[in-house]
């Protein structure tokens, strides 16, 4: 009698923690929602940027994956997707349009990816593309803290990869500890596409006319950064920001978001 | 026997009807074209149709959203600019068309009124929204660049793009205001003469 009572507490505690996180789906890690201070400064958004519970996949989407996607979605294998939706390197490295081989390993990120592509996929799974400040939020964790953006180890470690040579054979996605939210691979294997990837440096600078108050007022909130030490972050947003939606470059992956209803 | 001639009608009618609704589809779309990019839009008459329906002619086409005070209206002014410094027989040859960024405020009754206050006649040019979802792919292809501001305005690029009649970009200008950008002018003008 008293395991069937121990059982059925475990149960509802097993229970009240999928409710706290979020009831992620398989493969995706609920996240509460909260207040985050970007390390972009938002003039419009000075108190920090409200991020509303969400689900994200634990790991970046891999070749294996995104294989399977182009098999049932053909308009999005190489050499069928239109060059509008994505540059002529798109899956470059594949062996052939539905044929991995050699230099895209299954269980490796995929990379050589467009917006357009990413955006495609993750509707597919019934998800989005996470937004620059879910993405940011989510990536600020280390193992223990889901805020260890002021650790300068944190940085460090970032940074060494970040000034590695991309030219190297990918590891396996999910080969690094999960952080504080159960994600793996935010840092240390590639870079990843953000839905509003577009948005991050337009200013009212971008508009060269007029005068400043006017620019101020169509466009109040350039954007600059609020932490200079903060490379790791500013990386990000120079490499995002340098691209187009059709691009694809060799270190450049996603994984999709869900909001949470 | 009759059955399958019968039948056999039928299956030609069938691709009859698929070639004639894939005429001018992905065969004679150029890979680069926009309008590879499949979305609907509202117009300011709420009516709803595809953004391929705008194929077939060279367009100006720009993004905006109608509660911005001073650069929105600065992007029709330059859009007209453009317009009215071509020849008058040349100028219904080019279409115009401004896209929302902001489909939730910018509903047809606001498009609507939006146009009446800007002087624009939307028989001739094309005031519309795409769904919410659709604005980040119509922005995409034209790489126009926009943020959305926590006060609801919108950081964004101020550009006219021009598309040929296949939907390739083959000018673009962030000039704005009254006087047109010459080389963006010529663009036009180069088009209309195809």
């Amino acid at each position: 009698m008293r395991a069937v009572v121990a059982g059925a507490w475990a149960l509802t505690c097993l229970a009240t923690f999928a409710v706290a996180a979020g009831n992620a789906a398989p493969g995706y890690a609920g996240l509460p929602g909260g207040t985050f201070k970007s390390a972009l400064a938002y003039e419009d958004a000075k108190q920090g940027v409200r991020i509303a519970p969400f689900s994200l996949m634990r790991k970046p989407v891999t070749n294996g994956e995104f294989l399977a996607f182009v098999r049932a979605h053909p308009e999005w294998q190489r050499g069928r997707a239109p060059k509008i939706f994505a540059e002529g390197r798109y899956l470059e490295h594949w062996q052939g349009p539905t044929t991995l081989g050699d230099r895209a390993l299954p269980e490796q990120p995929v990379t050589w990816v467009s917006w357009f592509a990413a955006d495609a996929y993750c509707a597919s799974v019934g998800a989005r593309l996470p937004s620059w400040n879910e993405w940011e939020y989510a990536a600020a964790a280390d193992e223990t803290r889901r805020d260890a953006r002021n650790d300068p180890a944190w940085r460090e470690r970032i940074l060494a990869w970040q000034s590695r040579p991309s030219d190297a054979a990918l590891p396996r996605a999910g080969l690094q500890a999960p952080n504080a939210y159960g994600l793996q691979d935010m840092h240390g294997l590639v870079w990843e596409w953000t839905d509003d990837f577009a948005s991050l440096l337009v200013s009212g600078d971008d508009r060269n006319q007029g005068d400043a108050d006017r620019n101020k007022f169509c466009g109040a909130g350039a954007l600059s950064t609020d932490d200079r030490d903060n490379y790791v972050v500013l990386m990000r947003v120079a490499m995002l920001s340098s691209l187009e939606a059709r691009d694809a470059t060799a270190n450049l992956g996603f994984r999709c978001a869900r909001s949470v209803r | 026997m009759k059955h399958l001639r019968a039948m056999a009608t039928c299956v030609a009618l069938l691709f009859a009807s698929i070639g004639a609704a894939q005429a001018g589809t992905p065969a004679a779309r150029p890979a680069d074209s926009v309008y590879q990019l499949s979305v609907p839009l509202t117009d300011a008459r709420g009516k709803t149709q595809d953004w391929r329906a705008l194929e077939g002619k060279p367009r100006i086409v720009a993004m905006f959203y109608t509660s911005c005070p001073y650069m929105c209206p600065l992007i029709v002014e330059s859009a007209k600019a453009v317009v009215h410094a071509l020849p008058a027989a040349e100028r219904e040859r080019v279409g115009v068309v401004l896209i929302s960024l902001d489909p939730a405020r910018d509903t047809p009754a606001v498009l609507r009124d939006t146009a009446t206050k800007r002087n624009i006649d939307t028989t001739r040019w094309l005031v519309a929204a795409p769904a919410p979802a659709d604005v980040r792919k119509i922005a995409g292809v034209l790489d126009v660049r926009y943020r959305r501001l926590a006060d609801g305005n919108f950081n964004h690029t101020s550009a006219l793009v021009l598309l040929d009649a296949k939907g390739r970009i083959v000018a673009r200008t962030e000039q704005v205001g009254p006087e047109p950008d010459a080389a963006f002018l010529s663009a036009v003008r180069a088009q209309l003469a195809k």
